[in-house]
């Protein structure tokens, strides 16, 4: 059910003040709402928010017999369906517009852009190897699921631990957590994925992170995704206003700062959370 | 996995021939094509691919009318033998959609679609021969298919790829670069010179982004003229067959004259 397009005074009042630099909730055009992490008991659980959005992942690994033409790697599959719990415009089983665009720019992201060394996941080759499951969960929808579903996902991949394997001839011996610490996954890079809208008027700058009401006045959106050692993984703008070659410029430049910033956040938070989890040898 | 074939020797020449910032050669044809307003087959290079669109016309889908526009509807297929392994896609996968969702992006703002209210631009786009650069050549043919068609545009969109090759910028990749090469794909309007479409999804490194986004643009412009140069022809050619009446020695058809002046 698709809710109400916003009211022309809605539309009208935001636009207005977006004109004069201001945003709703008071933020600056390219300032992002601050995201907060919470980690689950188990390991590989993230609930991510950036205000009122909510998305949780989780990341689960179990063995499987790889197919015959990759015998030397993992397999990674991202679970993305949005259900009407993340806000009542979104239909169970029928995937809409925004649910196709977040479910590929995942994959683009996640798997195209090669986050997690799938080599580091064969165990046996031919024969076994770590397929892991990361699912995404959308709670709360209040503008810009993918910046956070991004997020949540690298952090929950860089937060599991998988139990640890020792090979013996062809025996395959998997150590339960409580007998051998687990390790972590071997990551090549952590991409953060940066949404800006913009709008019909393009006296109005590009705004960083829209809330739900500017996402749905906007005339478009870019979204890149890229990591803390300034290489981009993926740039995605497709329709919407034409923008020059010089505002993309700018934004990309904007982004590289705004990275830096989230991968320091994100490592602080890691960091702390291991703290808590001290394991405790009887 | 080093590839055995180099992708630009030291001589400057790439796997077919061509020098770094050199296009494919671009054959348009804008034959009429079964009962479509406007069709084309474009090929860049080994990439062929066919455009027809029909409209605007009533609205099949009820639904998915707007009240204040046209709706766009584009439909890709991606032929079996398109590649070099014979392979049917089905109709929902997820990357055909995802790619035809990209497609009607870009146009959404360059057709004038508030001109006819409540009814349905069809765009049916064909890949024949997949040879890198798809994505460019299946909007380069939308356009002209459009064009041809008669149906207003704000302004060409005209798309390229390009790579980066250690340090190396290339132009307009074929498969064989695209699989080895950070890449994207920019859609550019050129009277304005703004941008409608802008993707990649290799992982390249920032400075190199900058000088790679600024080539392709420009890049753009030159498609768009030889674009414009063969929509310009095919129109001369179908008001010749039409002017039938013969002429007074020195007299010139206004019309003709007018439109026809290259500016």
């Amino acid at each position: 059910m698709r809710p109400p397009s916003p009211s022309i005074p809605e539309k009208e009042f935001v636009v207005e003040a977006l004109k004069q630099g201001l945003r709703l909730d008071g933020r600056a055009a390219l300032e992002m709402r601050q995201p907060t992490l919470t980690f689950g008991p188990d390991l590989g659980w993230v609930d991510c928010s950036l205000g009122k959005t909510r998305v949780l992942a989780q990341v689960e690994a179990k063995m499987v017999k790889p197919p015959p033409e990759r015998p030397f790697e993992g397999q990674i599959t991202i679970h993305s369906e949005i259900s009407p719990m993340a806000s009542s415009e979104y239909e169970q089983g029928r995937p809409s517009e925004e649910e196709v665009t977040i479910a590929r720019m995942l994959d683009k992201i996640i798997r195209r852009s090669d986050v997690v060394d799938k080599e580091s996941l064969c165990i046996q080759s031919g024969q076994r190897v770590w397929n892991l499951r990361l699912t995404v969960h959308f709670l709360a929808d209040s503008g810009n699921m993918l910046d956070c579903a991004c997020l949540a996902a690298i952090v929950a991949l860089k937060h599991f631990r998988r139990p640890e394997v020792e090979v013996v001839g062809d025996e395959v011996v998997v150590h339960p957590p409580a007998e051998r610490a687990p390790m972590p996954l071997s990551m090549h890079h952590a991409p953060f994925c940066l949404t800006f809208a913009y709008f019909q008027d393009t006296s109005i700058p590009a705004i960083l992170d829209p809330s739900r009401l500017e996402q749905r006045l906007s005339a478009g959106v870019i979204s890149i995704a890229l990591n803390a050692q300034r290489e981009l993984c993926v740039v995605q703008k497709a329709g919407g206003v034409p923008l020059s070659p010089t505002e993309i410029l700018r934004i990309v430049a904007v982004s590289t700062e705004k990275s830096k910033e989230l991968d320091r956040f994100v490592r602080e938070r890691l960091e702390d959370d291991w703290r808590t989890r001290t394991v405790e040898v009887v | 996995m080093a590839s055995r074939v180099e992708i630009l020797n030291d001589g400057g020449f790439r796997s077919d021939g061509r020098k770094q910032y050199e296009l494919r050669d671009i054959v348009i044809d804008l034959s009429q094509q079964g009962s479509a307003d406007g069709s084309v087959v474009l090929s860049h290079g080994l990439t062929q691919v066919s455009a027809s669109v029909f409209g605007p016309r009533e609205a099949k889908m009820r639904s998915q009318t707007l009240h204040d526009r046209a709706n766009i509807n584009i439909e890709v297929t991606f032929a079996p033998f398109s590649m070099g392994e014979r392979r049917k896609r089905s109709r929902n996968d997820k990357r055909v959609l995802d790619f035809a969702s990209t497609i009607k992006a870009t146009f959404e703002p360059a057709i004038q679609t508030k001109l006819y209210p409540r009814s349905q631009i069809d765009i049916y786009i064909n890949v024949l021969q997949q040879d890198g650069g798809v994505l460019q050549a299946c909007i380069n043919a939308t356009t002209l298919a459009l064009a041809a068609a008669g149906i207003p545009l704000l302004d060409f969109v005209c798309a390229v790829t390009g790579g980066v090759q250690s340090a190396s910028p290339l132009l307009d990749l074929t498969t064989l670069e695209e699989n080895d090469v950070p890449h994207l794909t920019v859609a550019v309007m050129p009277r304005t010179g703004n941008i409608t479409l802008l993707t990649m999804e290799t992982r390249l490194h920032v400075d190199r982004f900058e000088e790679i986004f600024q080539l392709v643009t420009s890049a753009g412009h030159v498609l768009h003229k030889e674009m414009k140069a063969a929509i310009k022809d095919r129109t001369r050619t179908l008001v010749a067959a039409m002017s039938v009446a013969p002429k007074a020695v020195g007299e010139k058809d206004p019309l003709y004259s007018e439109r026809m002046d290259d500016s």
